[in-house]
């Protein structure tokens, strides 16, 4: 019989960027801020993920767990290392949900981290293509951006997504994330102001685009008997999946969809035993505008193809059937790739505890989270309910 | 011990040597590209290497304006993934269009294989079919 996990502690840096400072000091204050706010000492903390995509490529280091939890005093506990490119800390998620699940462990710390703004933009992009098939993609010239934008015209030509339809989502993730501290962008766009930046992959342009970022983010997780000792407002994780698919796109039966993502969310709604319908709001990948389009269909919010529609309509929107990226998403908190997993895991806990401020969603009880890694060769789906 | 064929190896071999190659499964007949240690459709780790055709058509594509550092001066360049008349698709660089105008590009236009030179490599390209 599997154990409830609830997260009893949650912890943040602003994202964005931050000269000069390693992801050793990110990663230090939040999971001070994790620890605080669970209550906990440092020393119960018996297990920690970390979650972090390049910090070999661009920070020069490697073996990096050890690394951070010696930074914060916590040596001597298993310190792993957990690498799902863009979904690097929803997988840790994954890990920290199994170690408790399981029996083995009563309280984790799980934590995202990315070093990524002190670079040069051609050595990020580099980087980040990593991400996709080096040999068969990679090589012939195609980037992270270019990825999304062989889907984006394939949604485009299939079902007559706009690039109108794809701009709205920054326009409301941006929006959204006025109401976000913890934000990379503090400012209002419009349709406009997406259409006429530049182009990077065509047909996606400069704010199709989530930012470079730094950031951390650290949750701590803890069994059901301990998380009633230090809370009266646990959050329970009542599905965790992960799901996997080919590294190239060329070798997908489809472009307008990630299969990863469907059978990822198709376990999760199982295992927590609720349906699209009832879920109240969701953090999902967005780091191209396209992708958070994908992401409506893949999670079943709307039909396949609707996904353009869905936005038009504002259904996403605060106020709206489902609002999505309450946070302001990948696009305008901004993406320190491998913070990211967990960071959406705090914005729904921030928001079913009704900590959300001008951004909350009144009543929200479940939420769901959407992390993809690189290409969409790695997906996980949580969803956690108050 | 027999060393299994390096398959990946082989495939970027015949692409150095301007060919067009792939593998077809010798239990059911089935074409595969990219190289797979496995055939998908029936488990069969038996392969013959064929030519294949070079014909295709565009599947879908993107204009890289931000390129990677080795493609720098490439740029602007259009990527695609091509449809090849064996089944398989391929992702490879469009020549002939141009990347300025993709409105002029169209998915389904017959394509051709050929091989352009970048990053001091021998690339697969397609070209549009006359």
């Amino acid at each position: 019989m599997m154990k409830k996990v609830a997260v009893i502690g949650v912890g943040l840096t602003k994202f964005g960027k931050h000269p000069k400072v390693s992801s050793r000091e990110l990663f230090a204050e939040a999971a001070f801020k994790a620890i605080e706010d669970a209550g906990i000492d440092l020393k119960d903390v018996e297990e920690a993920f970390v979650g972090s995509f390049l910090p070999d490529v661009l920070e020069h280091q490697g073996h990096i767990a050890p690394l951070m939890l010696d930074y914060i005093g916590l040596t001597g506990i298993p310190a792993t290392h957990t690498e799902g490119a863009c979904a690097s800390s929803g997988v840790a998620v994954r890990m920290g949900y199994m170690a408790i699940a399981s029996g083995l462990r009563d309280i984790v710390l799980v934590a995202g981290v990315e070093k990524m703004t002190d670079f040069p933009t051609s050595d990020v992009t580099e980087a980040l293509a990593l991400a996709s098939d080096d040999l068969f993609e990679a090589s012939e010239g195609l980037t992270f951006p270019g990825v999304f934008a062989l889907m984006a015209k394939a949604h485009m030509d299939k079902y007559g997504t706009t690039e109108e339809q794809m701009a709205a989502v920054a326009v409301k993730n941006h929006h959204n994330a006025l109401f976000n501290p913890y934000a990379q962008f503090h400012k209002e766009i419009n349709i406009e102001t997406v259409l006429s930046s530049r182009v990077i992959a065509w047909p996606l342009k400069l704010f199709d685009c989530s930012p470079i970022s730094d950031g951390a983010a650290v949750i701590i997780l803890a069994s059901e008997d301990v998380a009633k000792k230090y809370t009266d407002t646990p959050v329970w994780i009542v599905a965790s999946a992960q799901a996997s698919d080919t590294m190239a796109l060329c070798e997908r039966e489809e472009l307008t969809t990630f299969k990863a993502a469907r059978m990822a969310a198709e376990q999760a709604y199982k295992m927590a035993g609720v349906k699209p319908k009832d879920i109240d709001i969701a953090e999902v990948h967005d780091c191209f505008t396209i992708a958070e389009i994908i992401a409506y269909e893949d999670l079943g919010f709307c039909e396949k193809g609707e996904g353009g529609k869905l936005i038009e309509e504002g259904e996403t929107e605060i106020g709206g059937r489902i609002p999505v990226n309450t946070s302001g998403g990948l696009k305008a908190k901004g993406h320190p790739v491998g913070a990211t997993g967990v960071a959406q895991i705090i914005e729904v806990v921030h928001q079913l505890r009704g900590e959300a401020g001008k951004r909350q969603v009144d009543g929200a009880e479940i939420g769901l989270t959407h992390n993809v890694g690189g290409t969409g060769a790695t997906v996980t789906v949580h969803i956690l309910r108050r | 011990m027999e060393e299994a064929e390096r398959l990946v190896k082989k495939y970027f071999e015949f692409v150095s040597e301007k060919k067009f190659m792939g593998l077809k499964c010798k239990k059911c007949g089935a074409y595969i590209l990219p190289p797979k240690s496995i055939c998908k459709k029936c488990g069969s780790r038996e392969f013959e290497w064929v030519e294949f055709s070079g014909k295709g058509s565009l599947y879908t594509f993107t204009v890289i304006h931000v390129a990677a550092k080795r493609f720098l001066n490439d740029a602007p360049f259009v990527v695609g993934v091509v449809q090849l008349e064996e089944g398989p698709r391929i992702t490879a660089r469009i020549v002939g269009v141009d990347p300025n105008k993709p409105e002029t590009i169209k998915t389904g236009m017959p394509l051709k294989v050929t091989f352009i030179e970048s990053d001091e490599k021998v690339l697969l390209a397609f070209e549009p079919e006359k």
